[in-house]
């Protein structure tokens, strides 16, 4: 089984986000990167499907230079290859671009990514690759397996689940629990250097859309706690301090 | 190649007398990629496995847990770290292992087990066992099939561990010795399927080891010590009747043991330094937190100066002892390299290095776990009441650093080891102390000194300062020699104060070799708070040095010469003013608004 394992690289869950100046762009000073948390999951759940049914995983990234750390872990985990593409991630419609120049008759049987980035959280790179490929894509899977040549999976919808099967080639946007997060170990750390990882160049530079703005939402106000027996402060504070009755 | 020549020429000890050129010592800031994933690895591994349970590891109720945890260790790889490919580890360099466990170090009891595992348990075998033995455990322990615990601690030697009673007896059939004794304060003895045990055959003076599986039989062991800290380690009383090992387990060569004890220990007290940098950052982590969080009369308590004190100190204590691990780390690192080069096998160097440096790893122990009781004491007290509570995690941290200061060697035992072996080396001519005391002796009846090194170039002021402080130790110690000659070794205070300053000495200069190539790497604009960190340290350092120094000179001299060695320590410790309140304010506005200790 041949699989492309698309990753992006985040700033850490737990990171202070900041703007540049005119907030046009992420603070990238400080920041800790690393593999997006749905991708991640992605990532797991090729590298069983590899121990599983043997084949390859690629990685892919698009993304500068600084990127590679975070691709070499995802080496480190267990795919066995990677591509980066050589470029700034700005669009979904970009990104999408790459991810199917790459993959276009190279004959993916999956193509696997987390059902978002969580950095703009866009949800459709998996939708537009496979429009481009001329493929089918589902969105979120939370259960993947690859039955007698055919994939199983399980879809969170409105209120359920979703259960179905559907003929490869494929692209799947996944998120937990889909498999079980993997740690990289020393040895898949230590071999992670000597797996190869291929640099191209960005094929179509057209991008669609620019970040005007951001806007950090307003900060948290401080927690009041107000007696249970005494209703009326709570009213009251909704009323005059909160505004919110 | 002359730098590289110049750097492996600095033995362990010369730091005291020979300058160290910034660009030979690594600092942390160098981690390559590969290590930052490693390191990335066990936090990973503490925050899903660890950590959630830390409640049900100290209770001890699932005594399965803590090997279970070992195991997924083991399966990450974390256990055989130290342990060369051809014995299923990874063989790694010696500060990378220190890497490890620092950043296991947070993990409270957890630590412990993997430490001793690792540690004490592990490396004995590693650096003493022949191939038979090292074939037979070293895969199974370095993926934790097998787990391992030492005992050397005895009810009636502990400090004085060459004054144990357990005695090995060979059988009448000559296959096995026969093991009679108690050990004690055996951590993992609860779980552990590999002991290493001191005993003495016959009516030797000195230990042997063996290695000693569980099930040779004639083991029985107490129930689990109740204990201040560090509750979910496993620690036990041990007792072997007539336990039989067979004669292939003995480790090394007769009476060979307390040496192996010894040289252990050495790498031990480092990597527990390591460990305890680890605790230390994540106990700071907490406090920042919490003064980010906690608001009284209106205002986070991190607004107050009197909070601000206390995070500034403790960063720039962290900081500065993190400088002086990894620079002596490296230096072992180094000298193995050298060793192996020169055809030495590969065992026999990495015992070799850590030797050459165990100066430096005494200093180490003693300064660690004394910077990690420092700031989880600084913890519980930014914390305030929910310091003190079972439900905030400072209690825990509290509890569980103590120890730290206790094995291993104490404090008090690692600080007069540290004195006594300068002074062999410089009897046996191997550390030329005399020359350099002597000339600071001379130094002292001349002309006072007003400046005469110049105050040009990065840190010149420092380098001075520094310069001085190993001249005021040389002073005394070159006094301290010559006045009490054999008695020097039962003046044990006066010990405890050149130890003392000997510390403060090596960590000042490495904070500020940190600081000699950080800047090289960044620029002096980058790394304006690790100068203010350095300054805040050198201050500490200074103020600990003069104090230690005097008490000395009160101890052992009198009159004129009392008077003289003063001005001379004066004059030595003599430190231009800096607003340390402001340098102070200034880290930890820094880790306020970085919520964490970021360097
Ligand atoms: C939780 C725990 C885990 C441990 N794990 C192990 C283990 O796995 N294996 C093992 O073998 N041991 C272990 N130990 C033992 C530990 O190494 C000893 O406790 C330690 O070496 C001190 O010995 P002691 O307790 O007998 O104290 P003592 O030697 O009785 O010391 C008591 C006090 O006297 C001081 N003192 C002793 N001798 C001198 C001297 N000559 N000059 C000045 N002061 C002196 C000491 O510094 C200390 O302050 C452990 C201990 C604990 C508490």
């Amino acid at each position: 089984m041949k699989i492309l394992i698309c990753i992006s690289h985040v700033p850490d869950t737990t990171s202070r986000i900041k703007f540049t100046a005119d907030g046009k762009q992420l603070d990238k000073q400080g920041l800790q990167f690393i593999i997006g948390p749905y991708d991640d999951y992605a990532l797991a759940r090729a590298v069983e499907l590899k121990e599983a049914h043997g084949g390859t995983v690629t990685v892919l990234n698009v993304g500068t230079a600084e990127t590679e750390p975070t691709i070499r872990k995802a080496l480190a985990i267990g795919a066995d290859n990677a591509i980066r593409i050589d470029a700034e991630p700005t669009d979904s419609w970009f990104v999408a671009r790459q991810i199917a120049e790459v993959a276009k008759d190279q004959g993916y049987d999956l193509i696997l990514m987390g059902r978002e980035s969580i950095d703009f959280n866009g949800g459709v790179v998996h939708g537009m690759v496979a429009e481009m490929l001329g493929l089918q894509a589902f969105s979120p899977v939370m259960m993947l397996d690859v039955v007698d040549g055919k994939v199983k999976m399980a879809r969170e919808i409105e209120g359920g689940k979703e259960y179905l099967e559907a003929t490869m080639p494929l692209v799947a946007g996944c998120q937990e629990p889909i498999a079980e997060w993997k740690i990289p170990n020393m040895r898949g750390i230590m071999t992670a250097r000597t797996k190869p990882l291929e640099v191209r160049a960005a094929s179509d530079e057209t991008k669609l859309t620019t970040h005007v703005h951001f806007e950090l939402p307003p900060p948290k106000g401080a927690v009041v706690m107000i007696d249970p027996s005494n209703p009326e402060e709570l009213i009251q504070k909704l009323v005059e301090e909160a505004k919110v009755l | 190649m002359e730098t590289i020549d110049k750097k492996r020429a600095l033995k362990g000890g010369e730091f005291l007398i020979r300058e160290t050129d910034a660009q030979d010592i690594f600092i942390p800031e160098e981690w390559n990629e590969e290590q930052r994933m490693i390191a990335q690895t066990c936090r990973d591994f503490l925050d899903s496995e660890v950590m959630p349970k830390l409640e049900e590891i100290d209770s001890m109720k699932n005594p399965q847990l803590m090997p279970q945890l070992l195991d997924k260790a083991g399966e990450l790889g974390l256990l055989g770290t130290s342990v060369p490919e051809q014995y299923g580890g990874f063989g790694m360099d010696f500060n990378t292992s220190m890497l490890v466990a620092e950043e296991i170090g947070r993990g409270h009891s957890f630590a412990v087990a993997l430490s001793a595992h690792t540690g004490i348990g592990i490396l004995p075998i590693l650096y003493y066992g022949n191939e038979e033995q090292k074939q037979k455990y070293l895969p199974k322990m370095a993926i934790g099939e097998w787990k391992a615990s030492y005992c050397l601690t005895e009810p009636d030697a502990g400090s004085d561990a060459n004054s144990g009673k357990t005695k090995a007896v060979l059988s009448e059939d000559g296959k096995h010795y026969l093991i009679n004794g108690q050990k004690m304060w055996i951590t993992n003895g609860g779980f552990a399927d590999v002991f290493i045990v001191f005993a003495k055959i016959d009516q030797d003076d000195k230990l042997t080891a063996f290695i000693v599986e569980r099930n040779f039989g004639g083991i029985t062991m107490n129930e689990e010590e109740k204990k201040m800290g560090i509750k979910g380690s496993s620690t036990r009383q041990i007792f072997f009747n007539d336990c039989p090992v067979p004669v292939e387990n003995m480790l090394s060569e007769r009476e060979n043991g307390f040496k192996i004890a010894v040289n252990i220990l050495n790498i031990g007290r480092i990597k527990l330094a390591a460990s305890a940098i680890g605790g230390a950052k994540a106990a700071l982590n907490h406090a920042i937190k919490y003064a980010n969080e906690r608001k009284q009369f209106g205002q986070t308590i991190g607004s107050f100066g009197a909070i601000k004190h206390k995070l500034g100190e403790v960063a720039s204590h962290i900081f500065a002892s993190e400088s002086a691990l990894y620079r002596a780390g490296q230096n072992i690192d180094d000298a193995y390299e050298d060793l192996v080069k020169n055809g030495m096998d590969s065992s026999e160097a990495k015992l070799k290095s850590t030797e050459q440096f165990a100066i430096e790893c005494a200093i180490l122990k003693v300064h660690g776990s004394e910077v990690l009781d420092f700031s989880v004491d600084e913890g519980v007290q930014i914390f305030g009441g929910m310091g003190f509570s079972a439900d905030g995690p400072m209690d825990r941290a509290y509890r569980d650093s103590r120890i730290n200061r206790i094995f291993e060697g104490t404090n008090e035992i690692n600080r007069m080891l540290a004195i006594d072996m300068i002074l062999k080396r410089a009897m046996k001519g191997e550390l030329d102390l005399m020359g350099p005391a002597m000339a600071v002796a001379k130094e002292l009846t001349s002309i006072p000194d007003f400046g005469a090194m110049s105050d040009e170039g990065l840190f010149a002021k420092e380098k001075k300062v520094l310069l001085n402080l190993k001249k005021a130790g040389l002073m005394i110690a070159g006094a301290a020699v010559q006045k009490l000659m054999m008695k020097l070794k039962d003046e044990q205070e006066v010990l405890m104060s050149l130890a003392d300053m000997l510390i403060e000495g090596y960590v000042a200069e490495s904070v500020l070799l940190r600081l000699e190539k950080l800047i090289g790497m960044r620029g002096e604009e980058n790394c304006s708070l690790q100068t203010d960190m350095m300054r805040i340290y050198f201050h500490n350092a200074i103020e600990i040095a003069a104090r230690a120094g005097r008490e000395a000179i009160y101890a052992f001299a009198e009159g004129d010469e009392q008077r003289m060695m003063l001005m001379g320590l004066k004059r030595y410790t003599k430190v231009e003013p800096f607003n340390l309140k402001e340098a102070r304010r200034r880290v930890a506005n820094h880790l306020l608004s970085e919520n964490q200790y970021p360097f």
